[in-house]
């Protein structure tokens, strides 16, 4: 701490904001949180959130006399214009340490530059466009990719669950489009026929998904892979499954976890039975970390609401800023901050993770999970294990990693 | 062959399903903003309302699934005509701009108010059994509840035809739309009509929002994400016509129908196109005046 000793006015004015005296090496990392706390994934964000603060409770004795203060701020709408400018403010006005949040992928995508430019760690909690990382040194993602998620249930599709032909449905943007084309590559590497490949409407408004449906009875695949963004989406998408008898053609479900997120799970109802999705976390999930974790959840917060794959990225968002800032004892400084992460391996609520030395992305398992009657409420099967998978977009320099992508230099 | 003759069935059957529901939502808002000259944005507000009460009085209170769609659609008309006192009968003479300004702040207060009452997420209501069953239409199998949709549609429709064409009140309602001032002069009290004509949109757009709840779901944004839809089949149908209403919703509903199963990847432009040719035609749309 730097002093004057001619100046009276410092140590008052410290004791006026109450600093009190200078103590030895406790500092406070600043971390600026953006996350759409208003808006149609408000219920997410807040989640998330709860899921770093509950981290933050149980973990805080780890953290050695230095200390950790969340500064939040609303991201709103999907657009990637107001995280860019709460991007800079945080880092030019509040002068934080690193920055925490991006929900939507516009949102990473839109600040990596300034990220860059200011040389600040960002940790991405949600953002699952495959290529993000390649956009700023700096970024490091603890949630998923979409290309992770949805490719290596392509060969599984084939190899185990007998599809021979399928059908892709997805709704119209660009996450959309590239669980489709993941989806495609993953599925004709490993011999499968990809029959039709549907654009199911916008996501502005859920359509009615009759006409789509038809048509995938009418071709008669033996599986439909399905992504959609939200649950409104999904209960809709469920409803008609059951009216137009898809399960009665002898048509499989399969689709991305997002499809059967465990906190919105109950109001698919009995439709969505049987339905079979790839994702990177259940709250279902059989391990002792998880169930700790649930435990811990429910404990804080009630059980009303149920954490799901959302939560738990927020959790080890926040256990990889713990992991920065017991390494760097509280000095936080960019490169040295990833360089701490790369490599990083932790026992997370969904199982053994890392942080891809080379990609700053996440390697994490993907389960395969099946939509079972628990109770009375819906519940999820975990049925197999697909073990450590690394972004295959980045790995193959397909889809919007390869030649040609944005993100290139 | 056969499979174009069945894929053209589907798509006529859930089309004209689908075109029901727009019809019933839509017609409302045509014969007020014919007969009032009133931009009502927050006539998805009313569906909207039609829906949560629907899921209220099925979920909670246990009703049987026609009592309590009627109690709704009941509900929503007598509380559109408070509202009507209050708020609308100040906008009636005023600029489109205050009309858009008013109609839009009351259907954000509605999202508001129903995410705080029902919370964000998606709500459905359960059907009774027999209506989840299936009916065969030219060798093809389709939801009793698409069926049930499109009779309440035909239905809806010939009441309305007949109450406008060959009653009193109809023939008051249409002379009002044609010159309210020599409608006036001829003693019809339009501020009553005004009243009654309000409540009957808003309980249809009710009715509308309930029927949609099994198709599309129901969240809070209920209220602005299908008023495109229905402003569309309200401007190439034309203002203040049954006929126009009703025209328009089929051949939107079944043109979007159609779009999507055949050509997805366009779905969303069909529609829009069948816009800009019929305004280009006929700018004051299919059964409206230029």
């Amino acid at each position: 701490m730097r002093k004057r000793s001619t100046s009276w006015i410092m140590p008052l004015a410290l004791l006026a904001i109450g600093a009190g005296a200078p103590q030895a090496a406790a500092d406070t990392v600043k971390v600026g949180v953006i996350l759409p706390f208003s808006g149609m994934a408000a219920d997410v964000a807040q989640s998330e959130l709860r899921a770093m603060k509950l981290y933050y409770k149980l973990h805080k004795a780890e953290l050695g006399g230095n200390d950790i203060t969340l500064i939040e701020r609303d991201s709103k709408e999907p657009s990637g214009a107001t995280a860019q400018t709460l991007t800079r403010e945080l880092v030019v006005q509040d002068k934080v340490d690193m920055l925490v949040g991006y929900q939507f992928s516009p949102d990473a995508i839109a600040s990596a530059p300034f990220i860059t430019q200011a040389k600040k760690l960002a940790i991405l909690v949600n953002a699952q466009s495959s290529y993000i990382p390649k956009l700023s040194p700096y970024i490091v993602r603890l949630s998923a990719s979409s290309w992770q998620i949805t490719y290596p249930m392509g060969p599984y599709a084939v190899d185990k669950l007998g599809c021979k032909t399928a059908i892709v449905g997805y709704t119209d943007f660009a996450p959309g489009r590239d669980v489709a084309a993941a989806f495609k590559a993953g599925y004709e590497k490993a011999g499968g026929k990809l029959v039709d490949s549907i654009a199911m409407g916008g996501p502005a408004q859920v359509p009615d998904f009759t006409p789509y449906l038809q048509r995938i009875k009418d071709e008669k695949p033996n599986c439909v892979y399905i992504f959609t963004p939200a649950a409104s989406f999904n209960a809709a998408l469920a409803r008609t499954w059951r009216d137009q008898k898809l399960a009665e053609a002898g048509i499989r479900f399969l689709g991305t976890g997002d499809v059967t997120q465990d906190s919105v799970l109950p109001q698919l109802g009995d439709n969505a039975i049987g339905w079979i999705t790839g994702g990177h976390y259940t709250a279902d999930l059989n391990t002792p970390e998880n169930k700790k974790f649930v435990a811990a959840w429910y404990k804080e917060y009630g059980d009303k609401v149920k954490p799901d794959f959302f939560t738990v990225q927020g959790y080890d968002a926040m256990a990889a800023v713990f992991h920065v800032v017991k390494t760097l004892k509280g000095k936080i400084d960019a490169d040295k901050a990833v360089a701490a992460l790369k490599g990083w391996k932790v026992n997370s609520p969904r199982g053994p993770i890392m942080i891809d030395a080379e990609t700053r992305d996440i390697i994490q398992n993907i389960y395969v999970q099946k939509v079972v009657k628990k109770g009375d409420s819906l519940g999820i099967e975990v049925i197999d294990t697909i073990p450590a998978v690394k972004d295959p977009c980045k790995e193959l320099g397909v889809g919007n990693c390869g030649a040609g992508s944005p993100a290139k230099k | 062959m056969e499979h174009a003759v069945q894929a053209a069935v589907s798509i006529l059957f859930d089309g004209i399903a689908y075109s029901m529901v727009l019809f019933v939502m839509a017609v409302g808002l045509s014969v007020t903003m014919g007969l009032m000259g009133v931009i009502n944005l927050a006539h998805g507000a009313f569906a909207m309302a039609g829906g949560y009460l629907t899921v209220t009085f099925l979920g909670n209170l246990g009703l049987p699934f026609l009592p309590g769609l009627v109690l709704a659609v009941l509900a929503v008309g007598a509380a559109s005509i408070p509202i009507e006192h209050t708020l609308y009968v100040r906008i009636y003479n005023r600029p489109h701009l205050d009309q858009v300004l008013l109609t839009i702040g009351v259907t954000l207060m509605a999202i508001a108010v129903a995410t705080y009452a029902y919370g964000p997420s998606p709500l459905s209501i359960k059907l009774p059994a027999f209506l989840e069953t299936q009916v065969g239409v030219f060798g093809r199998d389709f939801p009793a509840y698409r069926a049930f949709i499109i009779g309440v549609g035909v239905l809806a429709f010939l009441a309305l035809w007949a109450g406008f064409e060959r009653t009193m009140l109809g023939a008051k309602i249409r002379a009002a739309v044609d010159n309210r001032a020599m409608a006036e002069a001829a003693g019809v009290n339009t501020t009553r009509l005004f009243t009654l004509t309000f409540a009957l949109g808003s309980a249809l757009a009710a009715l509308g929002g309930a029927l949609a709840v099994d198709l599309v779901g129901l969240t809070p944004r209920f209220a602005l994400q299908y008023l495109v839809l229905v402003l569309i089949v309200v401007s190439i149908g034309g203002f203040g016509t049954i006929m126009g209403a009703f025209a328009a919703s089929l051949m939107i509903g079944v043109i979007d129908n159609a779009g999507r199963y055949l050509y997805p990847e366009g779905s969303a432009f069909f529609i829009y196109l069948v816009v800009i040719l019929v305004l280009v035609v006929r700018p004051g749309g299919l059964f409206g005046r230029a």
